[in-house]
């Protein structure tokens, strides 16, 4: 397809008197893998929350495979192919593990082969999600059974439940170990070779770097640097504002 | 299968209740239980948007309402068809009016249930405190129109005169005891294949948390407008007999807090997790508050239920269900054959959205 | 139309919307600053009517005075309340739909309890005041409702005061906002939170008295307060003082002239449908947040 497959127009928003985003710009290619990163309250996540319709922009406009995103619920969006996990996991209480898979499977996912789903092949496909994160076990369980890692490996397989064409990971590896992140990574950069265009928002520098083919850096709600990570990281605004810390 | 043993349970137990209360001659026991099935309609409607969706319904008495003046209405124009029709379409009404009380269910139950509709479109857009809020407000709304409505009778209130020919039975309140049993079982199928499909699944979602839920690709706004139409709906329904149960019918009594309590405190301490909890909570409570009217007087007994009603709340969140549960979970261990216990809560199906 | 009634009106609605601030002032903290939907406060304010009732009927005091001395103790069943609050809703997490219920029971448990001792028979209180009118020209100004309007313009002064000048205060606003940033301030968010609803419901205490001089009150009134009290808090915008008395003024002033023109029985539904109006076409207030 021709164009770029999100295009974020001079998005702003504020809170009250507090500009957490000021005009940024920003185009991502189908099957790009881009780093997204940011000291704390630069407005990563809000910005997640904009493109996804979580929030409403006051300015700017998101256009995502050619279609205009205004006014569209944050539903739609996820129906249209944008899936995104939360920072802070947000999983369905009473629900179980794979009900939590199944969620987006029945509401989100683009329908395969020209046909919906049947209930054996949402089964299948839950169990196969819990595999891939590595809570297979724990199918059955309800979220409150499960550790901090696991609940946020289930936010992951949750946003990739909904079979998505651009998958934002907002911070989904706080907290897991050396070998855990290299597979999550490993699970994102598989799938970004299936055709899914991922947007990563990390600060483990490490996960960041190996995955990137670009990165983009936000700093107090304004795009401070967009390029390739190599070159990205040894700016020195970058440095000063963010990765010297 | 298991759908099919469902119905034809609950068809046997009314069928029995109805012949035993005949058997007895007693027709006092009619008029008991017809209050209870209507707080089983009540507590069931509630709880498809209380309980499943999270969103909390304080004005469930403008509901019933609407669906009893409707009737009112009605009832009115029946009386009155040559002052209000014009020549042509008089014989038509003759012939239509007045009408019987299923067709006047189903017409009480549109009423109810556009205002639902209406309401939930103008708020539910926010969030959750808003909506109860906005809900109460619609309650007074609603009675302050009803009173300054001459038609209807105003605050004077109207009389409604039963018809003298009974279909089907014996005595009239025979027949609006039946018809009030066939809603209640009406309800509560509504309510169990809700729980069971996909929208039920829907429902537990925005319950349990809309934003992830949106994320998910969940129209949570449909479908929550989609819950407080039917809630609305049914509450409407339960309140279109009433009129011809009561014979005569004021804004006071049918806008009574009684309903709205009643209408929260049975699911809530009954459990709200399936159509078993309303259910439950309205057998008990609604016996109870019987049994306390009588024996000691109506305010007691309204300050019972508000007490348990807090009572549960703080002590025992998932109610009469959710204690059974929990004490059933630690009897038998996890994945032991299936026994008689684990038979039963399947057949209950005590969670939304499970297959 | 004419020019006296209508200005007549107007002072009415004015006088009866700066009562009505005194009245959603325990709102506004409550729900505004701390995100509690207490829909059980204007029972709490009835609990009040009639205790200055009693005291006045046996000891001849002013309730006014007698709604003074009782805040201590309006400042305890609000800690009371706030701790069962907490432990058993907001600590087990989000679960709005039974924090709301045990709100509403309260509500309910009070009002039925007042009908088991009271009766339903409309209650008043005697006082110097009661009865007595200002006249200027053809301006009339019922001591009844000047005396509650401007003692409770001073409350919301002395409020408003200790929210901006105090350090409990101002951490009583921040709570709202930023609560790890209070953490690090040596501040006990639970603390804090549990005096804003102390004060919350000591103002009651007040209200009450306010709304016995200014009319017979019965256990059921409060019902058609909570409509008022959540009309006005949103209008007003949530967490803005000055905002809710602009916001009762207004609505003091819609309601005045509604009953003079219209009659008094369209005035329970007006502010109901004010409130309705405001969620569904403005929700985030009149002076926005």
């Amino acid at each position: 397809m021709a164009g770029p497959l999100l295009q974020i127009e001079n998005i702003g928003k504020r809170f009250g008197g507090f500009v957490a985003l000021d005009g940024i710009n920003l185009d991502v290619a189908q099957g790009e893998r881009i780093g997204l990163i940011g000291p704390n309250g630069s407005g990563k996540s809000t910005l997640v929350n904009c493109m996804c319709g979580t929030l409403q922009n006051e300015t700017g406009r998101v256009l995502f495979d050619g279609h205009a995103m205004d006014g569209l619920s944050a539903h739609r969006r996820a129906q249209l192919g944008m899936a995104r996990s939360f920072q802070l996991p947000r999983p369905f209480n009473t629900l179980s593990v794979a009900e939590n898979l199944r969620v987006p499977l029945l509401f989100a996912a683009r329908a395969r082969h020209g046909s919906h789903l049947s209930h054996d092949e949402i089964e299948a496909r839950c169990h196969e999600l819990a595999g891939l994160v590595g809570l297979a076990a724990k199918a059955n369980r309800l979220p409150r059974d499960l550790t901090q890692v696991e609940m946020r490996k289930l936010e992951l397989a949750r946003a990739v439940a909904v079979d998505p064409k651009l998958l934002i990971a907002d911070e989904a590896m706080a907290g897991l170990s050396q070998s855990e992140v290299d597979e999550i990574v490993a699970l994102l950069i598989g799938m970004n070779e299936r055709g899914v265009t991922i947007i990563m928002i990390e600060h483990i520098m490490r996960a960041v770097m190996a995955f990137s083919q670009r990165l983009v850096v936000l700093v107090t709600g304004k795009k401070i640097a967009d390029g390739p990570p190599q070159e990205v990281v040894s700016h020195p605004e970058v440095i000063g504002a963010y990765l010297g810390q | 299968m298991r759908s099919f043993l469902f119905y034809l349970v609950s068809i046997l137990v009314g069928a029995l209740f109805f012949a035993f209360a005949r058997w007895l001659g007693n027709d006092y026991l009619f008029f008991a239980g017809y209050t209870v099935l209507q707080f089983i309609v009540l507590a069931t409607a509630w709880n498809i948007l209380g309980g499943y969706c999270g969103y909390v319904n304080f004005g469930s008495a403008a509901f019933f309402a609407a669906g009893a003046y409707s009737s009112v209405a009605l009832h009115k124009l029946a009386a009155g068809i040559d002052r209000y029709f014009p020549e042509s379409l008089a014989g038509l009404a003759h012939a239509i009016l007045p009408l019987p009380i299923p067709v006047l269910i189903v017409i009480g139950g549109l009423v109810a249930g556009l205002i639902g509709l209406g309401t939930g479109y103008l708020t539910l857009r926010l969030r959750g405190a808003f909506f109860a809020i906005a809900t109460l407000a619609l309650a007074v709304v609603l009675q302050t129109l009803i009173v300054n409505w001459d038609f209807v009778g105003g605050s004077r209130g109207a009389y409604i005169i039963r018809p003298s020919d009974v279909p089907i039975l014996g005595s009239y309140i025979e027949y609006l005891f039946l018809v009030m049993l066939i809603l209640a079982v009406i309800a509560i199928a509504v309510a169990r294949i809700i729980e069971r499909s996909r929208l039920g699944f829907g429902f537990a979602t925005i319950r349990d948390d809309e934003v992830a839920a949106e994320a998910c690709g969940v129209p949570t706004l449909r479908l929550k407008l989609v819950a407080t139409t039917i809630s609305g709906a049914l509450m409407g329904m339960a309140g279109a007999p009433f009129p011809y149960y009561i014979g005569y019918l004021e804004p006071g009594s049918a806008f009574g807090l009684a309903y709205t309590v009643n209408s929260i405190a049975m699911p809530m301490i009954g459990g709200t997790t399936s159509w078993v909890g309303p259910l439950v909570g309205a057998l008990l409570l609604g016996t109870l508050q019987q049994i306390a009217t009588v024996t000691i007087s109506s305010a007691v007994n309204l300050l019972i239920v508000g007490l348990l009603l807090v009572g549960f709340v703080i002590i025992a969140p998932k109610g009469i269900v959710g204690l059974v549960q929990d004490f059933m979970r630690e009897r038998g261990p996890e994945g032991s054959r299936p026994t008689w216990r684990s038979w039963l809560s399947s057949f209950a199906n005590m969670r939304p959205g499970a297959r | 139309m004419s020019f006296d009634l209508l200005i007549n009106a107007l002072i009415a609605g004015i006088l009866l919307g700066g009562f009505y601030a005194a009245v959603t002032v325990g709102v506004s903290i409550s729900f505004g600053i701390l995100d509690i939907v207490n829909i059980a406060h204007p029972a709490f304010i009835i609990l009040g009517s009639y205790i200055a009732y009693i005291v006045n009927q046996t000891l001849g005091i002013d309730p006014i005075l007698t709604a003074i001395l009782a805040l201590p103790a309006f400042y305890l069943l609000g800690s009371a309340i706030y701790k069962v609050y907490y432990g058993a809703f907001e600590k087990r997490g989000q679960d709005s739909l039974r924090g709301l219920a045990f709100f509403f029971g309260l509500l309910f448990v009070t009002e039925v309890m007042l009908i088991l001792v009271f009766g339903v028979d409309y209650r008043y209180v005697q006082a110097a005041y009661i009865d007595q009118t200002l006249h200027f020209g053809f301006v009339d100004l019922p001591l009844r409702m000047l005396v509650p309007c401007v003692l409770s313009l001073v409350m919301l002064g002395l409020l408003q005061l200790y929210f901006s000048r105090t350090f409990i205060g101002r951490a009583i606003m921040a709570v709202s906002q930023d609560q790890l940033a209070l953490r690090l301030m040596a501040a006990d968010p639970a603390r804090i939170k549990r005096i804003a609803f102390s004060i919350s419901i000591a103002t009651a205490a007040i209200a009450g008295a306010f709304l016995i001089v200014i009319q017979p009150v019965e256990p059921s009134v409060g019902r058609e307060y909570i409509g008022r009290v959540f009309a006005i808090c949103v209008l007003g915008g949530l967490q803005s003082l000055p905002g809710t008395v602009i916001a009762a003024m207004l609505l003091g002033i819609i309601e005045s002239l509604t009953a003079t023109f219209y009659g008094p029985s369209w005035a329970p539904a007006v502010s109901f449908g004010v409130l309705l109006l405001t969620l569904a076409f403005r929700p985030a207030g009149l002076l926005g947040r």
